[in-house]
């Protein structure tokens, strides 16, 4: 009984040790976002709270807490309120495979990559229950977009992550990082990584395609309904998706924690630190993208995304093993 | 579709330049102030917060005329007047609903003697609706603060009327 709590204990303060950093930064990347944001329009962003503003995500918070919840009287309480609950469960709970070093990882289970998948996949899941259960119009049409636009780039990302693997030869996300020693993926996979890219803004319901919540048709979506700390959960699940695609990102074409020369003054940067600044460097194209692009037109999205990137990843998936089997690359030999 | 711009799609050049234009903005100096520790100048005419003005003598400016009352869309101003002891028709009540107020500045215009008019205040937030129920003692409180910037104004603009 002493040891099974002593195990318990370890493990809720591994999860702890793992969890506040990630919401604190995910309080941060809002700042952050925004302050990109206005930069790139010349304007100067949230800059009163903290210094550079930096607490304004706090402050935002705090007036979330005490705001009133609403619940409408025709929605489907349960699901209602089940649903920014599991957005924000599945947005955390896939933290626990990223490695942030070696043997630094919260679980470090040998198909990493596909419990990475299957959880985002499942994150369409809260939208779809958040936008029906609000027994609304506008939640509804969001949440249809939002599955549609969901499901579709989770394909293609995929055959992506197959390109990957290929040249790796484990589904473990740290022999991914190890992998790349020699040789970054984001070189011999650059076409990958931009379609990554764009998919991963299409995952997480970013501009330019935000569409599920596009305010000028659907008010905000499958959000349009919420308020007060449950509107609060929906923003901050979306946001630590946007941080673990982000993650993900880095770990399977930057090289994770990996420094990206070997030598004196890189190499003593510890790996966590290298893998932080991938994400920064990733969230702030992020940012960037959604400073600069305008939104894009449905039937665009879904043409981009089956007509384009899913043929052409396909197409890859086969130069990528052609070229592994016939110079004689492929790992696990 | 031409050759040439098949590349540019399958390159993004577009997207690509657009997010290099993006950088460099970042880095260029800022176009708005950095409002509640610097502020913008107002113009003449600008139409804030009312206030009720007084002669240098310290005598109230409004004789009672009610036309900012009749004037009002919104109806938003309550007068109620009285003959003072020494023969003049003076406010005992002047409410202005501030919520009600529109802001158009019709009041103003009305105005024969220039009582009341719209200064240059615009930060007077309150933390509950009654706070913004103006009262005349509040307005002629405002008269009294705003007083150098009013009078300056109506004269600046007084060519115009």
């Amino acid at each position: 009984m002493d040891s099974y709590f002593s195990i318990l204990l370890t493990e809720v303060y591994k999860i702890l040790f793992l969890l506040v950093p990630v919401l604190v930064s995910v309080a941060m990347i809002v700042w952050l976002d925004r302050r990109v944001w206005a930069f790139v329009q010349k304007r100067r962003g949230p800059n009163v709270v903290g210094p550079f503003g930096l607490l304004q995500s706090l402050a935002d918070a705090l007036k979330y807490i005490f705001k009133e919840i609403i619940i409408p009287a025709s929605s489907n309480k349960l699901v209602f309120v089940l649903a920014p609950v599991v957005t924000m469960t599945l947005a955390l709970i896939s933290w626990a495979v990223i490695p942030f070093g070696e043997d630094f990882v919260l679980a470090d289970i040998n198909v990493g990559i596909l419990y990475l998948f299957a959880v985002s996949s499942l994150g369409v899941y809260g939208i779809i229950m958040g936008g029906w259960a609000s027994n609304s119009k506008y939640p509804f049409l969001g949440a249809i977009r939002s599955a549609a636009q969901m499901v579709s780039y989770e394909v293609s990302i995929g055959v992506i992550i197959i390109n990957v693997l290929l040249c790796v030869g484990s589904l473990n996300l740290s022999d991914i990082v190890l992998a790349q020693q020699n040789l970054w993926f984001i070189i011999p996979l650059f076409p990958m990584f931009v379609i990554f890219f764009i998919s991963a803004l299409a995952e997480t319901n970013r501009p330019p395609f935000d569409l599920p919540e596009a305010e000028a048709e659907l008010v905000a979506g499958y959000q349009t309904e919420y308020s007060g700390m449950m509107y609060a959960m929906f923003w901050l699940g979306e946001y630590a998706n946007i941080l673990l695609m982000c993650a993900m990102g880095s770990v399977l074409f930057l090289g994770g924690w990996l420094s990206p020369i070997d030598i004196f003054p890189f190499n003593v940067i510890p790996g966590p630190f290298w893998l932080i600044f991938k994400i920064l460097f990733l969230f702030i194209l992020f940012a960037l993208v959604k400073a600069t692009v305008p939104r894009y037109r449905y039937d665009q999205l879904m043409k981009l995304g089956w007509k384009i990137f899913l043929p052409f990843s396909l197409f890859y998936v086969v130069l990528t093993s052609s070229f592994l089997l016939y110079f004689d690359l492929l790992p696990g030999k | 579709m031409k050759i040439s711009r098949l590349l540019k799609t399958i390159f993004m050049i577009d997207f690509v330049t657009g997010l290099l234009i993006a950088i460099k903005e970042t880095f260029k100096p800022k176009k708005t102030i950095n409002y509640p520790f610097e502020k913008g100048s107002l113009g003449t005419r600008s139409r804030g917060e009312h206030a009720l003005r007084r002669y240098p003598n310290g005598e109230e400016r409004c004789i009672a005329c009610k036309l900012c009352e009749a004037v009002c869309p919104a109806q938003a101003i309550t007068i109620e007047s009285k003959e003072r002891d020494d023969g003049s028709r003076k406010t005992v009540r002047y409410d202005i609903d501030m919520l009600k107020c529109i802001y158009c500045g019709l009041c103003e215009e009305s105005c024969p003697v220039d009582a009341i008019v719209q200064g240059p205040n615009f930060e007077f937030a309150t933390e509950s609706r009654e706070e913004l129920y103006y009262t005349k003692e509040k307005l002629l409180e405002n008269g009294d603060r705003w007083e150098n910037i009013l009078a300056a104004n109506i004269k600046a603009d007084s060519s115009h009327r």
